[in-house]
């Protein structure tokens, strides 16, 4: 393999982890601030689905990308509602509930999207950063999408108000003990249908930008199952939202790998690539169980890590 | 009348049995019914005839003899599925890798069957061949993450949708690459099997044999976990764990056992997926069954036997989408709206149990 090739390997490889890290920075995000609050919810593949149908409907009919965008959060938002409000109930099994809301939630999508299929939506407009590079393929790889740096804030923002925001402390005490939280007069259900409601906003965005960006089309094949990676991202990130990004660009380069390895012309073999982040996740996870340096980052009430 | 609980105590215990025996079908029943009003509302809200719609349900799903098989050939991954989480949930497992098991067991058969096929091995043969792959891939899958668990304290939910997704992974490494029939040029397959080594439908009708396989299975595995000594000491683990272990139950391999006759079943759903539907690996084997198998067995409380008259349900819903397409001009998709909303109350009517005063043990009531 020449020095050029690689070259073209390694920017088709950042081009394609900012383009499709997107999806997964938002719906781990979002995940995260849930299981922060002590739930886990499996859902977000709904959100995500639905957001994706209500961003471009929107979209189309209003002609404006952004309010699609704001649409598809209102959207996650009804169902992580709905998942927040369900779970509160004794009881009540909150791993099936989100594989529920799933079905609920991509059902709905599929339902309401039929008309949408055809139609051509405005779509979000991306950025050209590269114009500084004489190398087209690298300036075509700078050409972000906006979304992508609204992750990056959102992940700031939300590290930012877990370490030093009253909310922020209240979030995390009621994932770390129910009791405490009790202790200080906080409900814990409340928080967490709030937090499950504010993670499916986030996920729902992160399905606008999946039919206004990339790919930039509705259709029902548009989610390849990103917001069921979501759970495994965040183990990945250690329930750390900034470490969401480091998760979310290194699970879009896997997924990248195999077309920038097309683009010089080896074509077999880089599904195994596909597989990686699962791999390497499931070894973070042997890696840290049992251990309790990473027990301390773990929510203490989330049900799959007691 | 106290005399009567003193003199025979099961007297008691058995109205106390009867009581949780009705709970377990009125709250189902109730759910079900909640869940067709929320449905008819959303029916009505866009303008459209909730009556005709449930009549449709009906004739799609059972109203001919051709579509209750449909209905049976659609429910039978669903009840192997459905298995595959009911048995590790009696031990406390909450194993949602029943899809990449499935997965798996299909491609293991699809791969062995190839050379066989080309050396034109006897039919019996190859398709015992591909049932034994098929059923030990989906076991190994599915019993590292129950091994994990014992041995590292994994959790088994995670770990094992991880392994689901390595296992699609697996499968599209092979189909796209080695094993590829250079013929399926649009949707990379392995060698087609072949009609002649396709599993036929049972006499008289057109329903696959993996029907009545799912139907065996669900009653020996009833009968393994109600009155074997197996059962017994899983129910005993899946209830305490730490009990389990203080009277000297093997916990280690009662869950590595549980885990691999989740992924057998599981596999050998993907046997059948291979052997009677497509005839060969390719993406249609991820369709999802892994997952709707999980709430097939909440609905059925994680009992084997109920297990089939809820995949039978679920099937029919699905045989119904088309009709329901063609006369009432609604997208296929109707069915699938549906069958989340009643997966959503079912669940949310998991709620109730112990908590309907009807159903409760009554107390003798004359304690002085």
């Amino acid at each position: 393999m020449t020095a050029d090739q690689l070259a073209t390997i390694l920017i088709a490889m950042l081009g394609g982890a900012i383009r499709v890290s997107t999806p997964f920075m938002f719906v781990a995000l979002g995940e995260t601030l849930t299981e922060k609050s002590g739930r886990i919810n499996l859902g977000l593949e709904g959100n995500l689905v639905l957001g994706a149908m209500v961003g471009y409907a929107v979209s189309f009919e209003a002609g404006s990308p952004w309010l699609g965008v704001l649409a598809a959060g209102v959207s996650g938002v009804f169902l992580g509602l709905m998942h927040g409000a369900i779970c509160s109930l004794p009881r009540v099994n909150d791993i099936a509930v989100g594989l529920a809301m799933m079905s609920f939630g991509t059902g709905l999508a599929f339902f309401f999207g039929k008309p949408y299929i055809q139609p051509s939506a405005p779509r979000l407009e991306s950025v050209p950063l590269g114009g500084w590079s004489d190398s087209p393929a690298l300036a075509q790889a700078l050409t972000i999408n906006p979304l992508f740096f609204v992750g990056i804030l959102s992940a700031f923002l939300m590290w930012w108000a877990f370490a030093n925001t009253r909310i922020g402390l209240i979030v995390r005490m009621t994932g770390d003990s129910e009791p405490s939280a009790r202790a200080m007069g906080v409900n814990p259900n409340l928080v967490r249908v709030l937090s499950t409601g504010l993670g499916g906003f986030l996920a729902g965005v992160g399905g606008a930008f999946l039919s206004l960006s990339y790919p930039g089309s509705w259709n029902e094949g548009l989610s390849s199952g990103q917001g069921l990676m979501a759970v495994a991202l965040v183990i990945f990130a250690r329930w750390n939202p900034l470490r969401c990004i480091v998760a979310a660009l290194l699970f879009g380069a896997a997924g990248a790998i195999g077309p920038s390895l097309q683009s010089v012309g080896i074509s077999q073999g880089y599904y195994f690539f596909n597989a990686a982040p699962y791999i390497l996740t499931l070894f973070v996870m042997i890696a840290s169980a049992r251990s309790s340096a990473s027990a301390r980052e773990a929510p203490g009430e989330l049900s799959i890590v007691k | 009348m106290a005399d009567v609980a003193t003199v025979f105590p099961s007297a008691g215990l058995a109205s106390a049995r009867l009581r949780s025996t009705a709970e377990s079908i009125a709250v189902p029943a109730g759910a079900l019914i909640a869940s067709a009003i929320l449905f008819s509302l959303f029916l009505l809200g866009l303008g459209k005839n909730p009556v005709e719609f449930f009549e449709l349900v009906w004739r799609g799903g059972f109203g001919s003899s051709f579509s209750f098989q449909n209905s049976l050939q659609r429910a039978t991954p669903l009840i192997l599925t459905g298995l595959a989480f009911a048995i590790p949930a009696t031990i406390g497992l909450t194993m949602i890798g029943a899809e990449g098991a499935l997965v798996l067991g299909a491609f293991a058969a699809a791969g062995i069957a190839i050379p066989l096929v080309t050396a034109g091995a006897p039919v019996a043969l190859t398709l015992v061949i591909m049932v034994v792959f098929a059923i030990a891939a989906g076991a190994f899958w599915s019993a590292i993450a129950g091994w994990l668990r014992h041995a590292r304290g994994v959790n088994e939910t995670i770990s094992s949708l991880l392994l689901t997704y390595i296992a699609i992974a697996i499968m599209s490494f092979f189909v796209e690459g080695l094993l590829r029939d250079p013929a399926s040029s649009n949707k990379p397959s392995t060698l087609p099997i072949g009609k002649d080594y396709m599993i036929g439908a049972i006499p008289g009708t057109d329903v696959h044999w993996g029907f009545v396989a799912g139907l065996v299975l669900a009653v020996v595995l009833q009968v393994v976990m109600s009155r074997s000594t197996f059962g017994f000491a899983a129910r005993v683990t899946g209830g305490n764990p730490r009990a389990a272990r203080a009277q000297g139950l093997p916990v280690g391999r009662l869950v590595v056992a549980c885990a691999a006759i989740a992924g057998a079943c599981a596999g050998l759903a993907g046997f059948y997926e291979v052997a009677a539907i497509h005839g060969q690996a390719n993406a249609s084997l991820v369709a999802g069954y892994g997952f709707t198998g999980i709430l097939v067995s909440f609905l059925a409380r994680h009992n084997p036997l109920m297990i089939v008259p809820v995949a039978i349900a679920f099937g029919a819903i699905e045989a119904s989408g088309g009709l329901i397409q063609r006369r009432m001009d609604m997208p296929d998709a109707t069915a699938l709206v549906l069958q989340g909303i009643i997966f959503v109350v079912l669940l949310t009517s998991e709620t109730l149990y112990g908590r309907l005063k009807l159903f409760q043990p009554t107390t003798t009531g004359d304690r002085k």
